[in-house]
């Protein structure tokens, strides 16, 4: 029953038996431990279980660990490097772009597939690229002016 | 949240694909992109037997052209298409359809193969392949064939797609110099499926329209051609007279859908007055 | 070194939820855990008639499956608050069970739950549970559930109603409305609003039989409460023996106030299989089992005399429960709406008779705001037609009925006709300021050209006022409350002068580690990074009531200061003793105690020690440096401000697109600004959310037919615009900080100024009223309809 699978996560190569049915969201927060990717909903809408495969922001509740079978599997987790936060995370952080947090990693991780898309973005491509993300904290103000200051940060 | 179990397969080919979804029985299902599938496993409204998972097929992702048409392979993502330059430079309504189908996570791993499979009668995607006249092509245990999008989508969730058949291509002539398209869309403001999806394709001269097709997205039950607009529009001056009174034909004749986002005559004054919109947007 | 307060300091807690290191209940996994999943009614109202659980029992994997029946000597969860009938008799309080044995009232209402060594085969097994329903007739409007003939929530509660209540002088608001010139009437409906919370609602219990003890980690707003309930109340077990702990938490907005049906269950499961087991709600579960908001039915009367004075105001309310009475929900639409209708205004007569029943819906409980934004909604808007109807300015009609300015200090508190004497206020500074930032004479004559364009833009007015930093315990216990509404903190200071301070106050986005550590660091001259603010676990902080009511840094920063202030007491004698001078002598300033006049002086870090190692040391003084306070605010606070929103209605869709919105909110002190805007921006957010996107839709048989994202309109950021907020600053008079809170007054005036804004860019089209949300179909039908 169980299904061999690699995947490369945050750097790592992970080695893994899964049942088919497993979501790629329980696959790491039950099986690899990764509990900072979160789960809002159950009808892909919310995003707050957003991260990043093969560099591309996806919704790890409507992906099957085993389509990430051989990929790249990136969550908010592995996005300091050496020790130095990403842009992204520093900015929500000066912006005050979060209040209880539940949301933020997926924010970041859908934030950082924007501006690889879009390096500078306008007020409204911005609040267009957060729809499938929702936050009931902030109102998004802060959000917005975040990822306003993370792509200038990154130009 | 948690699909039941299921047989897990992923083919290499096409072939190879046919061949499973054969012997998988009748209770076996594609998975594209997943994002119609997967949500509706995870609530138990949708329990298939096996998945047949079509990412692992080389060849069905590409965007390129073929003669006077441009070919979309079936598991081509809607970034891909809104993306690709081919498309950006032929396609004005493509580019605005794919960029409002869902959020960038389900543009990055939703399919056209998927969408038009599916046949969500508020899914984005059809009224462009009905208005840009394309053709779709699938592959089954008979060989390949290929059928007209305006006769591809034949009810809710409902298709030409037969038992054992897999969508490879979607297929729009290049249009005409002089051609210009749009399409315009009132979202289903939770879901952000279309409540009103307008897909016009129009070649003009001199502010008159010369041709026009006309696909409407989430009216009805299913994704239909206009032609009753079209004929209303058709070699008429582009005024806003002109088309505010072709408009009010649009989806004449239809069984209207009504929801709470939108009752039956709210919708149809929609797709009136996103008809017009949408022919403006083209002229 | 320089103050910390009133500045925007970036948040400590922050670094954890941006590397993924935050740890929310559903994070916790403990040895040996199993997981249960909860079968849930499909039906408003049915009866049970059998169970049959054999078939998932067999199942390998499954530990246990319970139902109603196996639940016995547990009479369910209670109500915190009681309001007894205007006739003097007592409230119905229908129990509320765990698992419900033969009835089902309200679609979700939990009916068994099975337990299983993995979540999926939890829910495997769930479906092979056969439950046989006997559907039965339901009602989920307040008005029609207390008509005659409509189906009972409850057999022993006739006509539906739990309870009815009125606030005011009816006598003279007959009077005084019999000599209005003018009467003004709105009929409304509060819509129905689902939480939603992103992170949804989780528990986990945990039992160990060796040492007799429980733990519950959940989801909550108010640990320390929870345990009090399920302790003492629901499971009878003793306190002692429990620890609850709220780690992080993805969100609350009211909802994780109460004490729900799963977290005792979880407690009695993990006692009955001897192994810890979690609960972790879906989506779909918590549109229907998270309490709802607001669902009020009103008839409103204002009666003004020629020249626009407002001489009465006069209500009618139906307040839909839902099925069950939530732990709050007696005291929403009473003491937190009935007496919050005096609004800025000097109506000088009030009165309200409101009626409170069940229905076959979820239960309705406090939502960010609770009661405030149904009483502030049916202020402004009641006061916008006025305004429309006699032809006046609506900032002019406002301006002209405010209360004056008072400080609370030299001048007294204000008493209103309903109950409450507010603190302190200038109500037309912050009107004057928000039409200011505004700019509304250049927006009337932008309107004008918009209009010639056949453009519709409005612009939409909303005052307010509301009771915080809920509140005297005395007084809250008069109006019925079964708790005190007191804060704890403790304020420990180490040995190496750092600091640890534990508060009863619970964040869950608020910012409270940043917010109170800025506090202590700054009343003790040390560096932020030297204090630790720990929360959430009631093993660690000796009693709290929690956070709700905008009352964390008016109460809660209120225990803190007492204890800060017994710090730097005892510290004095300390340094006294040390320096060698009368303690009266010494002042404490930048982190030290000095000998006033002079250079001597020792630092905090020295006296901290000095507590703990006492060996020069003053006699009859204990060592350490440890205090425990608790604060009982004298009265409620009063935030108040002025919103303006500026829309634009497609004239062909109905769809509203918000321009512009400006807010000016006077919090009292403010400590960092930084955190009360993104407070204010969040609250402003789910207030539109109520305007134009969000309701519950029962239908007549009591399904909800929106229990999802793809149903039910949350706002998203393309919905919204970016706000302008800014503030004036009337200290709070009876608080130590001066503060007064922030964190619902966004949500309480946004949705009467977006809706006045849409009324008023429809002005020519005739209409009275749009029901919420304002859903572009609902719009176009009133343009439709209008003139």
């Amino acid at each position: 029953m169980g299904i061999s699978i690699e995947v490369n996560v945050n750097g790592e190569k992970r080695h893994s038996e899964v049942d088919a049915r497993l979501l790629l969201v329980h696959y790491l927060r039950d099986t690899l431990g990764l509990t900072g990717t979160h789960v809002g909903c159950d009808t892909s809408n919310c995003g707050a279980c957003t991260v990043l495969v093969d560099g591309k922001a996806v919704k790890s509740c409507t992906m099957l660990a085993v389509q990430a079978n051989g990929a790249e599997v990136k969550t908010i987790e592995g996005m300091a490097e050496n020790g130095e936060l990403h842009p992204l995370q520093s900015s929500f952080k000066e912006a005050h772009g979060l209040q209880c947090g539940f949301c933020t990693p997926g924010m970041i991780m859908t934030a950082a597939n924007l501006l690889e898309r879009n390096s500078n973005p306008s007020e409204e491509e911005i609040r267009h690229a957060l729809e499938g993300n929702f936050c009931r904290c902030t109102g998004y103000h802060n959000i917005v002016k975040a990822i306003q200051l993370a792509a200038q940060q990154l130009t | 949240m948690i699909p039941s179990s299921f047989a897990y397969h992923k083919p290499s080919t096409v072939d190879e694909a046919i061949q499973m979804l054969q012997d998988a029985g009748e209770d076996a299902k594609l998975l594209a992109g997943g994002h119609s599938l997967i949500p509706a496993m995870k609530l138990r409204m949708n329990s298939p037997s096996a998945l047949i998972d079509l990412r692992g097929i080389s060849g069905l992702r590409y965007i390129r052209q073929e003669g006077n048409a441009i070919a979309i392979g079936a598991a081509s993502t809607h970034h891909d298409i809104i993306d690709s330059n081919l498309v950006q430079s032929h396609l004005a309504m493509m580019v605005q359809a794919g960029s409002q189908i869902g959020d960038i996570q389900v543009r990055n791993m939703g399919t056209i193969g998927g969408s038009i499979a599916h046949a969500d009668p508020a899914a984005d995607w059809p009224a462009c392949l009905i208005a840009a006249d394309a053709s779709i092509e699938m592959k089954g245990p008979n060989g390949t064939r290929t059928v007209a999008a305006e006769d591809f989508f034949l009810g809710l969730y409902y298709t030409a797609l037969e038992e054992g058949e897999i969508i490879t291509e979607v297929k729009i002539p290049i249009p005409a110099p002089g051609t210009k398209s749009s399409y315009v869309k009132f979202h289903q403001p939770a879901s952000r499926f279309a409540i009103v999806g307008c897909a016009v394709m129009m070649k003009s001269s001199g502010g008159t329209c010369q041709s026009i097709r006309v696909g409407f997205t989430g009216v009805s039950d299913m994704a239909f051609r206009d032609t009753d607009l079209e004929d209303a529009i058709r070699g008429k001056e582009l005024s806003a007279a002109n088309v505010e009174a072709a408009s009010q034909v649009a989806a004449a004749g239809k069984d209207i859908l009504g929801d709470h986002f939108a009752s039956t005559d709210y919708r149809l004054h929609l797709a009136r007055v996103f008809a017009a919109r949408a022919i403006h947007a083209a002229s | 070194m320089a103050s910390l307060i009133g500045k925007p300091v970036k948040r400590v807690e922050d670094k954890r939820f941006i590397t993924g290191k935050g740890r929310y209940t559903d994070d916790i996994v403990l040895p040996g855990m199993v997981y249960a999943y909860i079968i849930r009614s499909p039906y408003a109202h049915a009866r049970i008639n059998s169970i049959d659980t054999s078939a998932a029992t067999a199942m390998d994997g499954v530990v246990a499956v319970f139902t109603g029946k196996d639940i016995t000597g547990i009479t369910g969860v209670p109500t915190g608050w009681q309001v007894n009938f205007k006739n003097g008799d007592t409230m119905k309080e229908p129990p509320h069970p765990l698992i419900v044995a033969d009835k089902v009232r309200h679609m979700g209402d939990n009916v068994a739950v099975v337990i299983a060594t993995s979540k999926e085969l939890a829910r495997d097994a769930a479906d092979m549970v056969e439950v046989d329903y006997e559907e039965l007739d339901a009602v989920a409007d307040a008005v029609k559930a207390v008509a005659a003939g409509a189906p009972l929530v409850h057999d022993d509660v006739p006509n539906n109603i739990a309870f009815d209540f009125e606030l005011g002088d009816k006598a003279k608001t007959d009077e005084m409305m019999a000599k209005a010139d003018h009467i003004t009437t709105l009929e409304f409906t509060n819509q129905r609003i689902i939480p939603n919370a992103i992170e949804p609602r989780c528990a986990i219990g945990d039992y160990n039989s060796a040492t007799d003890r429980y733990t519950l980690y959940t989801t909550s707003q108010n640990p320390h409460l929870t345990r009090l309930l399920m302790c003492a109340f629901v499971l009878g077990i003793p306190e002692h023996k429990v620890r609850v702990v709220s780690p992080d938490v993805g969100g609350g907005f009211g909802s994780k106030i109460f004490h729900y049906t799963e977290e005792a269950l979880m407690i009695w499961i993990s006692q009955r299989i001897g192994r810890p087991v979690k609960w972790n709600s879906d989506r779909s579960e918590a549109f229907m089992t998270d309490a709802h908001g607001r669902d009020h039915i009103t008839k409103a009367e204002l009666g003004l005399d020629s020249e626009g004075n407002f001489l009465a105001l006069r209500i009618n309310t139906h307040a839909n429960l839902g099925a069950y009475l939530s732990t709050f929900a007696p005291c929403v639409p009473t003491y937190l709406h009935a007496t919050l209708l005096q609004g800025l205004y000097t109506t000088p007569a009030i009165y309200i008779d409101l009626t409170a029943a069940f229905t076959h819906t979820t239960p309705v409980d406090a939502l960010r705001g609770a009661g405030r934004p149904e009483a502030t909604f049916l202020l402004e808007r009641i006061i916008e037609n006025a305004a429309r109807e006699i032809g006046m300015d609506p900032t002019e009609l406002r301006r002209k009925n405010l209360i004056p300015p008072f400080d609370g200090v030299n001048e007294p508190g204000y008493q209103t006709q309903v109950a409450l004497q507010y603190d302190s206020g200038n109500y037309e500074a912050v009107l004057d300021k928000a039409l200011d930032m505004f700019d509304y004479k250049g927006f009337r004559e932008r309107q004008k050209a918009a209009k010639a364009e056949g453009k519709l833009l409005g612009v939409g007015f909303s005052t307010y006022i509301e009771a915080c930093g809920i509140a005297p315990s005395a007084v809250v216990g008069a109006l019925g409350a079964r708790a005190g509404l007191y804060e704890s903190a403790q304020v420990r200071v180490q040995p190496t002068g750092k600091v640890s301070v534990y508060t009863g106050s619970h964040s869950h986005g608020q910012g409270h580690e940043t917010t109170f550590a800025q506090i202590v660091a700054d009343k003790f001259g040390i560096n932020l990074e030297d204090v630790e603010v720990v929360h959430g676990d009631s093993e660690a902080v000796a009693f709290g009531m929690g956070t709700y009511g905008s009352r964390s840094l008016a109460v809660g920063g209120s225990a803190i200061m007492k204890s800060i202030d017994k710090v730097i007491q005892k510290g004095a004698k300390i340094a006294a003793h040390k320096l060698e001078a009368n303690e009266d002598d010494l002042e404490f300033a930048n982190g030290a105690w000095t000998v006033k006049g002079t250079d001597k002086s020792i630092g905090f870090g020295d006296i901290a020690l000095t507590a703990y190692v006492p060996h020069d040391y003053p006699a009859g003084v204990e060592p350490g440096m440890d205090f425990a306070s608790f604060y009982d605010p004298t009265n409620f606070t009063y935030p108040f401000g002025a919103h303006i929103a500026e829309v634009e209605v497609d004239k062909d869709t109905g769809k509203v697109k918000i321009v512009r919105y400006v807010a000016v909110d006077d919090v009292g002190n403010v400590i960092n600004p930084m955190i009360v805007d993104g407070q204010l921006h969040g609250g402003i957010a789910h207030g539109i959310g109520q305007a134009l996107l969000e309701g519950a839709i029962y239908d007549d048989d009591g399904q909800l037919i929106n229990g999802s994202f793809m149903d039910y309109t949350m706002p998203r950021a393309d919905d919204l615009p970016s706000f302008e907020v800014d503030r004036t600053v009337t200290p709070c008079p009876h608080n130590p900080l001066g503060v007064k809170g922030a964190g619902e007054a966004g949500t309480i005036a946004s949705t009467p100024a977006i809706v006045n804004a849409v009324l008023d860019a429809l002005s020519d089209y005739g209409i009275k009223d749009i029901k919420m949300p304002l859903t572009p179909e609902r719009v176009w039908r009133a343009m439709q309809n209008g003139k």
